[in-house]
C-alpha cells in the first residue's frame, strides 16, 4: 500500500516512470521493477521510524551474513533536518530556511502530477511523452528516481525480484562473499 | 599543565587527524578529536569494532549523502572568477566526506609516493607565468622514512620494482599487491605495447591479512563507498591504534567554530565547538592540530582571524582531470576488485613530443598527472547518464557506460595560482551559522594543454587494447566548452594548497614544521599545506608529512620502519 500517493497520483507516476524505462526485449520496465514503490517510499521516508532513507549494513544477506540492509539508520538531528527539509520542504520553519526557502520532493511530485494531467495513465505512448516533455524539471527529478528505483537496492522498495540488476548483468552487493581473484583477474 | 583538558586538540579525523592522533597517543600524548560529521566507521569503546553501518549500497552512498556534508547543511559556493559576482553554484563542490574518517572513508586508497622532482620544481624545472612554482621547504630524502612509516602504518600493497620512474626507497612494501582487475590488465598490456609504464597501483587495500584486518574480498564497492569488513586501513588502522591506547577520545557531531587564542596572542588556548545539540564548549590544550582538509582548514583560519591573512585561502589547486573513456566488444566486469589496480606516470616524465608541445603552447614544460587504469562499477550512475527512453532499457541490458567501459582517469598537476581561493561567500551560511566556504577557480592553461596533448594518446591505447570506441572530457571542463556552460564545477576530490608552507613568513602560512608562522602551537596536517599539487594522488604524502610534524612536536622519531 502506498504511503504517499493516491491511488491516481500512484497511478500517473507508473505510467510516467514506465515511458522513461520502458520494457524493452530482455529489460522489464519502471512498473514490473516497481518503481512507483521506491518513489513513494522516499516521498514517505518519515511515514516509518527510522524513516526510510539509509539501510542499515553490512551484508544484505543475498550472499551470506545476516539480512541487515532490511532495518534502517537513526538520523542524527541534523540529518533528520537536512532529509525532512529536502522532502518536505522548508514550509516557512525557520530552521529549514537556512539560505531561504526550500521547495519539498513533495510538492514537486504534487505539482508534476497536476500538470501530467488527470488522465495521462490513460494516454497513448506519444501523448504521454509530449507531457512529460512539457514538464522538463519534473520529468527529471522523476528519471533520478526511477534510475534509484530500478537499479538500487530491494530494501529501499524498486528493483522488485532483483529484476533490474538481472536485466543488466549486475550482481548487486556480494559481501561477504566477495569475489575470487580468478573472478577478477579473468575473461569471462 | 594539569588545568588543560589535553595535549592536543584535534580537529577532523580524516587522514591527518587520525595520523597525528596516532603519533602523539604514541609518544605518551592526550588527544581530543573533534569531528563535525557522525561516526559510522568504528565503534567508540574497545575494541574499537566496525559499525556495522558500511554497507555496498549505491543509493545510500552516492544518492544519499550518507557520508555527508549534505549540501542543505553545508552548502559551499563556486565561481570561476571574481567578475562572475558572488557566485554561480551553490552547493556540492569538492565535497570530501564529513564523517569520521573523512575523506580516507570513501577514497579506494591508491597511495604512490611523490618523486624527488616534485618537491624541487621550481629549481629543477623552472617558473610558469601566471603561476606560482615553488620548491618545499623539505625534499624527498628528508620524508622518506616517513612515507615508509605510513605504507606500514596504513597498510600498502604493491611492488617496489614495478615503476621506473619511482624515486628511490629504504625498502619493500609491507604486502604484495592485490589481483589485477581484467580492465585494466587489458589496457595496461596496450600501454606497454605502445611503450608506456604501467604498474601495479600501491594500494592502502590489504592484499593479505594484515594489521589484525582481513584480505580484501573485492567486492567491488571500493571508490565512494567505505569498507564493510575493514580491508582498508587509512584512516581506521591509525584511529584505532590511537584509540587502544586510551589517550584518544573522539567527538563525533562536533563543529570547531574557531581557534582561541590567549592574551598574549602568539599561543593558542584551545578551540571552542559546538555539539549536536548547538551547545558551545571550550576545549583548552597545549596545542592545536588542524585536519579538516584543505577546504575546511583555510575556512576555521579565516573565522579565526589567524594565519598569514594575504595568503590563506589562495593556491587551492585539484587535480585536472582528464577522463578517457573506451567502450569495449566484451563485457569487463569491473565491478569486480578495486576500483583501480594498475597506474603509470608516464606522462609526467617529459618526453620530447611533450616538451614540443609545451612549447607551442607558449610553456616552458608541461607535466600532466598519474594515469589510473580502472573501469566503472555501479548501475545508477551509469543509468542516470542515459537518455530515457526505450534507448535506456536497451543501453543498461548492453551496458556500454558500464561494464563494457574501460576509463582512464589522469591527475593532472594544477599549478598554484593566487586567484584560485577558497574564501568566506558574503551570504550564504551552514547550519551552525558560520559563512560557507567559497571556491573562485579557474585553470591555468598549462592544464588545458597538457590535457590536449595527452588524451588521444591515451584514446589511442583504449584502442589498441580493444576499444570500439573512445573519447575524453576534462574536469573542470575545458573552458569555452559546452560542457564547461553545463557544470563549471571541478568534481575532483583531491583539494591542495590553501594554506602552503614554507620558510617565508610573509609569502606562507605554516613553517617547514607545518606550524603557523604567528601562532607556534597551531600546526596543520592536512593537505592545505601542499606549496604544489604534482600530479600524484595526495593522501600518503599527507600522511607522511602529518607524521614528521608530529613526531617533531612530540620529539620523537619515526617508530615503524620496515
Amino acid at each position: 500500500m502506498p504511503v504517499f500517493f493516491d491511488p491516481e497520483s500512484y497511478a500517473t507516476v507508473e505510467a510516467a516512470c514506465e515511458r522513461l524505462i520502458p520494457a524493452v526485449e530482455g529489460h522489464p520496465g519502471a512498473t514490473a521493477l516497481g518503481v512507483a514503490d521506491y518513489i513513494d517510499g522516499l516521498l514517505g521516508a518519515f511515514a516509518v521510524d527510522p524513516p526510510r532513507i539509509w539501510a542499515s549494513g553490512p551484508f544484505s544477506g543475498r550472499h551470506g551474513g545476516d539480512a541487515s540492509f532490511a532495518e534502517f539508520l537513526r538520523l542524527s538531528r541534523l540529518e533528520e533536518l537536512a532529509w525532512r527539509t529536502r522532502i518536505e520542504g522548508s514550509q516557512g520553519l525557520a530552521e529549514r530556511e537556512l539560505n531561504g526557502p526550500v521547495t519539498g520532493w513533495q510538492q514537486e511530485y504534487r505539482d508534476g502530477i497536476a500538470s501530467l494531467g488527470p488522465d495521462f495513465a490513460t494516454l497513448a505512448a506519444d501523448d504521454q511523452d509530449a507531457r512529460l516533455d512539457a514538464a522538463p524539471e519534473f520529468k527529471q527529478l522523476l528519471y533520478r528516481h526511477a534510475c534509484e528505483g530500478a537499479y538500487g537496492a530491494p530494501e529501499y522498495g524498486g528493483n522488485r525480484d532483483l529484476a533490474g540488476w538481472e536485466a543488466i548483468g549486475f550482481p548487486g552487493d556480494v559481501q561477504p562473499r566477495g569475489y575470487t581473484d580468478d573472478e577478477v583477474t579473468g575473461r569471462d | 599543565m594539569t588545568d588543560r583538558d589535553c595535549d592536543a586538540v584535534i580537529v577532523g579525523s580524516g587522514p591527518g587527524g587520525a595520523t597525528a592522533a596516532d603519533v602523539l597517543t604514541a609518544a605518551g600524548w592526550s588527544v581530543i578529536m573533534l569531528e563535525k560529521g557522525r561516526n559510522h566507521l568504528l565503534r567508540l569503546e574497545p575494541p574499537f569494532a566496525p559499525t556495522g553501518e558500511i554497507s555496498s549500497d549505491e543509493i545510500k552512498f552516492l544518492q544519499r549523502h550518507f557520508l555527508g556534508p549534505d549540501p542543505l547543511l553545508e552548502p559551499r559556493t563556486f565561481r570561476r572568477a571574481a567578475d562572475e559576482g558572488d557566485r554561480i553554484f551553490t552547493g556540492d563542490v569538492n565535497n570530501l566526506p564529513s564523517t569520521v574518517g573523512g575523506g580516507g572513508f570513501h577514497a579506494d586508497g591508491k597511495l604512490p609516493r611523490f618523486r624527488e622532482v616534485d618537491f624541487r620544481a621550481r629549481t629543477e624545472l623552472g617558473p610558469i607565468e601566471g603561476a606560482d612554482v615553488v620548491d618545499w621547504p623539505l625534499d624527498y630524502a628528508e620524508l622518506e622514512p616517513y612515507y615508509a612509516e605510513a605504507e606500514c602504518g596504513v597498510g600498502v600493497a604493491g611492488d617496489h620494482a614495478a615503476n621506473p620512474f619511482a624515486a628511490w626507497r629504504s625498502g619493500p612494501y609491507p604486502m604484495p599487491p592485490g589481483p589485477d582487475m581484467f580492465c585494466a590488465v587489458l589496457t595496461s598490456e596496450a600501454a606497454a605495447r605502445l611503450g608506456y609504464h604501467p604498474y601495479r597501483a600501491p594500494t592502502g587495500v590489504n592484499s593479505v591479512e594484515y594489521d589484525g584486518r582481513p584480505a580484501c574480498n573485492n567486492c567491488g564497492f571500493c571508490g565512494f563507498f567505505g569498507c564493510p569488513i575493514d580491508a582498508k586501513g587509512d584512516p581506521v588502522a591509525s584511529l584505532r591504534r590511537a584509540l587502544h591506547t586510551g589517550r584518544c577520545q573522539i567527538r563525533p557531531e562536533s563543529y570547531v567554530r574557531d581557534v582561541v587564542l590567549d592574551r598574549t596572542g602568539r599561543q593558542a588556548r584551545g578551540v571552542r565547538y559546538l555539539d549536536s545539540a548547538q551547545h558551545e564548549h571550550e576545549v583548552s590544550a597545549g596545542c592545536v592540530v588542524l585536519a579538516g582538509g584543505a577546504f575546511e582548514t583555510p575556512r576555521l583560519l579565516l573565522r579565526s582571524g589567524i594565519g598569514n591573512p594575504d595568503v590563506v585561502g589562495r593556491f587551492l589547486m585539484f587535480h585536472f582531470q582528464t577522463l578517457v573513456l573506451g567502450m569495449f566488444p566484451l563485457r569487463l566486469h569491473a565491478h569486480r576488485g578495486r576500483a583501480v589496480t594498475h597506474l603509470m606516470d608516464d606522462p609526467m616524465i617529459p618526453d620530447e613530443a611533450a616538451s614540443r608541445a609545451a612549447q607551442d603552447a607558449g610553456l616552458p614544460y608541461f607535466r600532466g598527472g598519474i594515469v589510473e587504469h580502472g573501469g566503472a562499477g555501479q548501475p545508477i550512475i551509469e543509468a542516470i547518464h542515459l537518455p530515457p527512453g526505450e534507448l535506456h532499457s536497451q543501453l543498461m541490458v548492453e551496458s556500454t557506460l558500464r561494464d563494457r567501459m574501460a576509463v582512464f582517469t589522469m591527475q593532472g598537476e594544477d599549478l598554484p595560482q593566487a586567484t584560485n581561493r577558497v574564501d568566506l561567500d558574503p551570504y550564504v551560511r551552514d547550519v551552525w551559522g558560520s559563512p560557507a566556504g567559497r571556491v573562485t577557480y579557474m585553470p591555468h592553461r598549462h592544464e588545458v594543454a597538457c590535457a590536449e596533448h595527452w588524451a588521444p594518446r591515451l584514446e589511442a591505447v583504449m584502442r589498441d587494447a580493444g576499444a570500439d570506441t573512445a573519447f575524453w572530457v576534462t574536469s573542470p571542463p575545458q573552458p569555452g566548452t559546452e560542457f564547461e556552460a553545463m557544470d563549471p564545477t571541478p568534481i575532483s576530490r583531491h583539494v591542495m594548497g590553501t594554506a602552503r608552507m614554507g620558510n617565508d613568513p610573509r609569502a606562507t602560512v605554516f613553517d617547514r614544521w607545518q606550524r603557523l608562522h604567528d601562532v607556534e602551537n597551531v600546526l596543520c596536517t592536512d593537505s592545505s599545506v601542499f606549496p604544489t599539487s604534482t600530479g600524484y594522488g595526495p593522501t600518503l604524502t599527507l600522511v607522511a608529512l602529518a607524521m614528521r610534524a608530529c613526531s617533531a612536536l612530540a620529539g620523537v622519531e619515526p617508530a615503524r620502519s620496515v
